[in-house]
């Protein structure tokens, strides 16, 4: 069994490292994981995306027509992915940069105001860990912990001190995700 | 009556790193002069033993035989690329490339202009006879306009083919080089000029201070269609006038060297 | 050592700086230049080589001159740039000195695109320069293999004194997988007995790809097919999943062959009974192992990234013991494994009895179909 992420934005909303920041988690925690993004030209300044697959077996393709999952950070990312989600595919879209209602019906969405989540803790460029933070509350691929421990583990020197900050954005957006769902958790 | 033996002296020979064997040159061509005048060189600085020559494509396509140290052959045009993978794995080693003008400023531009840009620390030997001899006197992009060559039968037109490029004025506008100059092998006194400057640029080598080229103008007896005494007075009067004689870059310690 | 998560460009660079490669040239090009920036970073800091060359071209002759010094040497690039060093790599061959490159292809031909792709399978396997000789080429599916194979290309070219190709595509390249490096190993070693490193103390030494008696070249071409008849006879490497009891057999390399095994396992899923066949070298192709599984599979399917250049070489093997589909995807497009799944599926619904006729032919219908 594996599940794959989609996770799509603008280049510069740290899509491409949220998607590492779940692969390593997911090698921390001994499965097997492929990260591939695209690459080159359409990065400039446009459209980022990577697929993230998890596996507890050998993984074939890196990509998938269908993903389980999809994170998405601006319009284009929801138009292209919204309609190739597995039925009861779990959708992430930032309510901040997306001024659309979700049209699919089957699928556990979440619209979240990630950009004003992010001003709310003060730093924008978290809006990737609260996506993901949500990603993980939805999906639960991997605990929250591990992933915390792989920021902690592989986030560099230079970036070290911002770790808190990483942690709270992971929790917000995965509280956001659980509102009035507390039945649940 | 007594007599005097006197011993022989010996006053000229051949130089150790050049090999005893005879040359595929025409009659009268000054490639056998350049060589001589390499060989001479490595064996007054001892360097023949730790030294690789990168030999190019034309009618120095064979000079690895005429030396006696290792040798590589490179593709044509390619031999500043390969001697930069030969020296910078090398780099105590003393490396040059024997080049003619097809295929140093034709189809290998790109190379040596670049090796000279990087400040490569090797010697290129330019032999300029404003002609492709190997493949029977096709015009080169040093041809004399004018110059008839069995690829431009009316005489070289500018018009349509361009103009002579003078490689060593473009190469000493490089920062990388540290020596650049051209000098003629027409005659004796010129010879021994040649001699002193392929000296300064393997003492440039050695001395690490970058990419060195000595530019020889040479003839072409065979595909000029003269006799050999002709094409030297050839070079003189209608060679030299396009490619003049001259320091084009000595880098400051080198001008003060005296060898 | 500990798995790291590692893109493959980078991984390979890595491995071949562990593997004690001495000297790198090469120039950028996507989708392999994190391999070269990898290299520009490493080299100066172990105080190797590494030159950003003008060309492709000046790169693959600096390779030349270097490996000419019996020093261990590498360039790297992707299909248009490797079309470029096509001149160095037959010069390299001629010489009969080891060289590794490696190719992370993209879509073609001419400027084609950055994705990736499988079209530079003839090129490489056939050699690509002018003249007789015959690379190894190594094709890996995942960075641990990416890895694995650049240390196996570095062993394989010197001891057969021949050129070793890794042959990736866009996506080994820029996909990030845990995988282990090797061990760093030491540079020091021995210079070999043909090596033009300055003639001290012994006869002086010319490597040169010129034979210009034919004869003398015709003895340089035997010599050559000779220690290529050793490699085919020892080197012989591929990767085999659910082939035991397997009736259909699908064939694929690299990424392709990866892609591939998502869709064998879920025809298993499904029943079945399909096996799957990725060679790993390229060249020589696992031909004895695809005739033999002709003897008792009903149909084999070959799958590539490219418009079935390896397919001609599985027809060549099987000989027309068995029917061969083919499902290719072109120009840079990736196949997703439901792709693949479907063509399975229908070598299982009705399994072609027609050895007949060329698989190309009938996939071209089938695409046309689909437009």
């Amino acid at each position: 069994m594996q599940t794959e992420i989609v996770i799509s934005g603008f280049g510069g909303q740290g899509v491409l490292f949220a998607g590492q920041v779940l692969s390593y988690a997911a090698m921390d925690s001994d499965k097997h994981v492929t990260w591939i993004p695209s690459y080159g030209p359409e990065m400039r300044g446009g459209t980022a995306n990577c697929t993230v697959i998890v596996s507890e077996e050998e993984i074939g393709s890196p990509l998938v027509m269908n993903p389980k999952a999809a994170v998405v950070m601006n319009l284009p990312s929801l138009d292209k992915y919204e309609p190739l989600l597995v039925p009861d595919g779990v959708l992430i879209a930032n309510a901040s940069l997306i001024d659309r209602e979700i049209k699919r019906t089957d699928l556990d969405a979440v619209m979240i105001p990630a950009n004003e989540i992010a001003e709310e803790i003060g730093e924008k460029r978290l809006v990737n860990m609260i996506m993901l933070g949500a990603l993980l509350a939805k999906l639960p691929v991997l605990p929250v912990e591990d992933v915390k421990l792989s920021l902690q583990n592989h986030l560099p020197e230079r970036h070290q001190h911002t770790l808190p900050l990483n942690y709270e954005a992971l929790h917000k957006g995965a509280e956001f995700a659980l509102q009035g769902e507390t039945a649940k958790v | 009556m007594e007599s005097t033996i006197i011993e022989p002296e010996i006053i000229y020979e051949r130089p150790e790193a050049l090999a005893d064997t005879v040359t595929h040159y025409c009659p009268g061509c000054t490639h056998g002069t350049a060589h001589r005048l390499v060989a001479e060189v490595l064996d007054e600085m001892g360097l023949q033993e730790k030294t690789v020559g990168v030999a190019s494509v034309g009618c120095s396509v064979f000079s690895y035989n005429y030396f006696e140290c290792d040798f590589v052959e490179a593709p044509h045009g390619r031999a500043p690329a390969m001697a930069t993978g030969v020296k910078r794995v090398l780099p105590d080693h003393t490396v040059f490339t024997y080049q003619g003008d097809g295929d140093l400023v034709s189809i290998g531009m790109g190379e040596i202009m670049h090796a000279a840009a990087r400040g490569e620390n090797f010697t290129v030997v330019f032999v300029n006879n404003a002609i492709y001899g190997m493949t029977g006197g096709q015009m080169a992009p040093t041809s004399l306009p004018g110059m008839v060559t069995t690829s431009s039968p009316l005489g070289r037109d500018v018009e349509t083919t361009g103009f002579p490029i003078r490689m060593s004025e473009i190469i000493a506008n490089l920062d990388g080089a540290s020596y650049v100059v051209r000098r003629s092998l027409h005659d004796a006194a010129n010879v021994r000029k040649s001699k002193k400057a392929l000296r300064l640029a393997f003492e440039a080598q050695e001395r690490g201070l970058g990419f060195s080229m000595v530019e020889l103008l040479s003839n072409c007896p065979t595909n000029w269609s003269m006799t050999a005494k002709d094409s030297l007075t050839f070079i003189k009067e209608k060679m030299i006038p396009v490619y003049p004689l001259g320091d084009f870059k000595v880098i400051p310690t080198l001008a003060e060297l005296r060898v | 050592m500990a798995k790291e998560l590692l893109k493959g460009n980078v991984a390979i660079a890595e491995a071949a700086v562990r593997a004690g490669v001495e000297a790198y040239f090469g120039y950028p090009i996507t989708p392999q230049t994190e391999l070269l920036e990898h290299m520009a970073k490493r080299m100066p800091e172990l105080d190797r080589v590494f030159v950003q060359a003008e060309s492709e071209v000046a790169a693959i002759n600096m390779v030349y001159g270097a490996a000419c010094t019996g020093a261990r040497v590498m360039t790297t690039s992707s299909s248009p740039g490797v079309s470029l060093m096509m001149e160095g790599i037959s010069y390299i061959a001629g010489t009969e000195i080891p060289m590794v490159m490696v190719d992370v292809m993209r879509g073609g031909p001419g400027l084609g695109n950055i994705a990736p792709s499988q079209g530079d399978y003839n090129q490489m396997v056939r050699g690509g320069g002018h003249g007789d000789y015959f690379p190894i080429v190594l094709a890996p599916a995942s960075v641990q293999e990416a890895i694995d194979l650049t240390v196996l290309a570095f062993e394989l070219a010197e001891k057969y004194r021949t050129i070793a190709v890794v042959l990736a595509d866009g996506s080994i390249g820029q996909m990030m997988e845990p995988a282990e490096l090797p061990e760093m190993q030491e540079v020091d070693r021995q210079t070999p007995d043909w090596a033009t490193n300055g003639a001290k103390g012994r006869e002086k030494r010319l490597l040169s790809s010129i034979y210009l008696q034919p004869e003398d070249e015709e003895k340089t071409n035997l010599r050559m097919l000779k220690r290529w008849m050793e490699i085919e006879a020892n080197e012989v490497r591929f990767n085999e999943y659910f082939v035991d009891d397997a009736e259909f057999l699908v064939i694929g390399f690299g990424t392709a062959g990866r892609v591939a095994y998502s869709a064998v396992r879920a025809a298993r899923a499904e029943g079945i009974k399909v096996g799957l066949l990725r060679p790993i070298t390229l060249n020589p192709l696992p031909s004895e192992r695809m005739a033999d599984l002709a003897e008792k599979a009903k149909a084999f399917l070959v799958v590539e990234m490219n418009t079935g250049q390896m397919l001609d070489d599985v027809r060549l093997a099987v000989s027309g013991k068995a029917p061969i589909e083919f499902y290719g995807r072109l120009g840079g497009v990736v196949p997703f494994p439901d792709e693949i799944l479907e063509q399975i599926r229908i070598m299982a619904q009705q399994p072609p009895t027609d050895t007949n006729g060329h698989a190309r032919q009938r996939w071209f219908e089938r695409m046309a179909v689909l437009d």
